[in-house]
């Protein structure tokens, strides 16, 4: 296993410690570890099935790991109750594969839906606007808030969903395949806009894909999931400079 | 069958098939029991969610009302035209408001808006749910500190229980209205004696029963609607089967419900 290197010196905010997850005699993750700094993208790569989507659900408490610590913000979250997870989830961001957006709601209520569940209860609807149409201009998408979901392109999709994660301004975004199904140039612009969002909000982001572009352009630091276990963590140069052929398969 | 196969392993097969069946039916009804409990644990919490409940109870009502109407208007035609030469045999065809008043008050009308209600209600549940869990809106809903559960769960039940059993008096009332359609055409019966007559011979006890078993079947239909949705498998076909399985779950469901809401009627009758 590589050492990791060029770790950005700043406070860890989401770690996980030897993190275990099993389906029945399927085990999928086997003592799963890792660390983001303050201000840091990592991505995590890993194969279809090899357990990434599966550590990400287990880091916002979708799934229940069977062993392990998942600390976030220096809360232990396999240790909190519900209100507490719902409280921390305020600070985490999720951008869904497949956007998630809700099929039933314009994207204005898609935005509001957050907002009004959490901290920002006793907002005015002044303020609300403001929130929403501020998510929507950063995401380039002002003028769309009164469109369904249905009406949309996958790219904007992506980008509706990126500004209802913005909202609530969270320390930490989760992005899961947050370019898959998308063609080349949208993929290229959901990057750019990742990008400057950690720059605009200081965010620390977690970023799955296996999009060896999107990791090339926005990983400070990588790790491979391989047999359920971080196979290999350090930078894109020193990872694709590996004689390792489970690591080189990545960079092919 | 294949010819060499012996007779006795195919019965063992068959009887193999049954039992594996029965067993995934009794899991089944298991998970339900364990998710009614967690939506009666959940409805009396805060928050209340009232707007979406309010929402769901316009979409119901409102997207039923249509339907139940046009289905009440033929079952009061033809049970009128039905039951009409039969009764002219006896020389009872005064009867005809009593006879069709108690029995769709009592039993055709809850049963037949109930049914109704089960493939517009609970397919739209479950098929909507099971979208929302397969394409991850659950998920999100989750991760953005709401309790999918309470959202979405909780209301569609509450909804289609409170509003079943005003389908249910108004599927009524349009059933009644054909079958006065039918009299007063055949019998020359003004509309305010067929109604005297009908509203003479219904009692107390004709209504209160039919509107709890109402209370029940709708608790039914959302019940099952939204545990086959929100526990949908993965992809379109998983929707399509939660959708179709809420139907015929439920269907099968209201006849137990109606068997026992009868039978109990009945020992309170006899005391």
């Amino acid at each position: 296993m590589m050492d990791k290197k060029n770790i950005p010196n700043q406070e860890i905010v989401l770690e996980i410690k030897d993190l275990r997850k099993s389906f029945g005699d399927n085990h999928v993750l086997n003592g799963f570890n890792m660390q983001l700094h303050q201000g840091e993208n990592l991505v995590i790569m890993g194969k279809s099935g090899s357990g990434k989507s599966v550590m990400i659900k287990c880091l916002v408490g979708l799934l229940e790991a069977d062993s392990g610590s998942i600390s976030v913000m220096k809360n232990d979250i396999t240790k909190l109750d519900q209100e507490a997870l719902d409280i921390l989830r305020a600070d985490i961001g999720f951008l869904f594969q497949g956007s998630a957006l809700y099929d039933s709601m314009t994207v204005r209520e898609n935005l509001e839906f957050p907002l009004r569940r959490h901290k920002q209860k006793n907002s005015l609807d002044t303020d609300i606007n403001e929130l929403v149409a501020e998510a929507l201009e950063n995401v380039g998408l002002a003028n769309t808030q009164d469109l369904m979901p249905s009406e949309l392109s996958g790219g904007m999709k992506r980008r509706i969903a990126l500004a209802r994660t913005l909202i609530l301004k969270p320390k930490i975004i989760l992005y899961d395949e947050p370019t898959s199904g998308l063609d080349p140039i949208t993929a290229k612009e959901i990057i750019m806009l990742m990008q400057e969002v950690q720059q605009k909000y200081g965010t620390s982001s977690l970023i799955i894909t296996h999009d060896i572009d999107c990791a090339r352009v926005i990983a400070d630091q990588m790790i491979l999931l391989i047999d359920g276990i971080d196979y290999a963590v350090g930078t894109f140069q020193e990872l694709s400079a590996s004689k390792d052929p489970k690591i080189k398969a990545f960079f092919k | 069958m294949h010819p060499a196969i012996p007779i006795y392993l195919v019965s063992m097969s068959g009887i193999h098939n049954i039992k594996t069946q029965f067993k995934s039916f009794l899991i089944e009804i298991g998970e339900l029991s364990y998710f009614t409990a967690r939506f009666f644990k959940e409805v009396f919490k805060r928050p209340f969610e009232l707007k979406e409940l309010l929402r769901q109870c316009y979409y119901m009502g409102n997207r039923s009302l249509f339907l139940v109407a046009i289905t009440g208007f033929i079952i009061g035609l033809v049970l009128t035209l039905q039951t009409r030469p039969t009764l002219q045999e006896f020389g009872a065809v005064s009867w005809m408001p009593s006879m069709v008043g108690i029995s769709i008050v009592r039993e055709i009308g809850p049963i037949i808006t109930a049914l109704v209600c089960a493939g517009r209600i609970g397919s739209g549940i479950g098929a909507e749910l099971g979208s929302m869990r397969v394409t991850e809106q659950i998920d999100a809903m989750e991760v953005s500190g709401t309790n999918p559960f309470k959202y979405l769960v909780a209301t569609r039940v509450l909804a289609v229980t409170l509003m079943l059993p005003l389908l249910v008096f108004f599927g009524d009332a349009i059933a009644l209205f054909g079958s006065y359609l039918v009299e007063s055409v055949k019998g020359d019966v003004s509309f305010t004696l067929y109604f005297t007559q009908v509203f003479n011979s219904l009692e107390f006890g004709d209504i209160v029963p039919a509107t709890i078993k109402s209370i029940f079947f709708g608790l039914a239909i959302g019940l099952v609607g939204s545990f086959k949705g929100y526990y949908c498998k993965k992809g379109t076909a998983g929707v399509g089967k939660a959708a179709n399985s809420a139907v015929v779950f439920t269907s099968l469901l209201l006849f137990i419900i109606d068997f026992i809401a009868v039978f109990v009627t009945d020992i309170f009758y006899d005391l």
